[in-house]
């Protein structure tokens, strides 16, 4: 081996050590929740606000947690919510309930009550009428959780 | 077996006025992941479906996942524009399938 390509060799290998924690970086800021949110999405880009997601920062007891989503809406035939969905971080499956919205409603607000498996971070997100998606997370303790006992 | 339910509908609701429909039904919602007494993975057995319609017409659904807690129960809000009857229908697996019905009266 040539002094010149051992040098090559050398530089190469600073060049990955500097690009690995670059590309490590990737997967962790996109998680499963993220990757969930963009399936049902479908290429809109969620904006904060308009979306107001109730439910208790200390959960008590994973098995049903009451929550209650409320989004900013006229519900009127022209500018109304459609969809309601909340997704979850760390429980077996990202989806937790899907809710379609009318007109007929009049105010845009569900509630229910959910399982939690661990604490983690949840989301409601709301799909308009006009195409736009809006939503709001929470940050939830569990110190009892749902799924453990059989 | 008889399937047991819990509707919340006001008796009179004002016309214009939003009022809050409540709906429970009596259902495990075995979740499909929790383990039995032997270690074994119980199987998924859930309500997948709600559907409440006001005469015919569609005013709100959901679909349920297994993070869904047992005995469902779903609130929404309905704006009181006219009298008609409330369907209210659960599907799920198993061939799980439920009805019933309330009068929505507007004065």
């Amino acid at each position: 081996m040539s002094a010149l390509q051992r040098r090559s060799l050398l530089a190469g290998g600073a060049l990955a050590l500097t690009l690995r924690p670059l590309q490590a970086q990737k997967p962790s800021q996109d998680s499963a929740l993220d990757t969930a949110i963009r399936a049902w999405a479908g290429g809109v880009t969620p904006r904060d606000g308009r979306v107001a997601f109730e439910v208790a920062a200390l959960v008590d007891n994973g098995n049903a947690v009451p929550i209650t989503v409320r989004v900013d809406s006229p519900m009127t035939e022209a500018d109304h919510v459609r969809e309601i969905v909340i997704f979850n971080e760390r429980n077996p499956l990202r989806d937790v309930l899907r809710c379609q919205l009318t007109p007929a409603n009049g105010r845009a607000e569900v509630g229910a009550r959910i399982r939690l498996a661990t604490s983690q971070q949840l989301a409601a997100l709301a799909r308009l009428s006009d195409g736009s998606v809006w939503q709001q997370r929470v940050d939830v303790l569990v110190t009892l959780a749902a799924c453990i006992e059989s | 077996m008889a399937v047991r339910t819990l509707i919340a509908v006001p008796a009179q609701a004002r016309r214009g006025e939003v009022v809050p429909i409540r709906a429970t039904i009596q259902h495990v919602m075995e979740s499909g992941f929790r383990p039995d007494g032997q270690g074994r993975t119980l199987p998924r057995d859930i309500v997948t479906r709600f559907e409440c319609r006001l005469d015919g017409q569609l005013v709100f659904a959901a679909d349920l996942y297994p993070a869904v807690a047992a005995n469902p129960y779903l609130s929404f809000v309905l704006r009181a524009e006219r009298s008609g009857q409330l369907a209210f229908s659960w599907s799920g697996d198993n061939g799980f399938s439920h009805g019933e019905s309330r009068p929505f009266v507007v004065a």
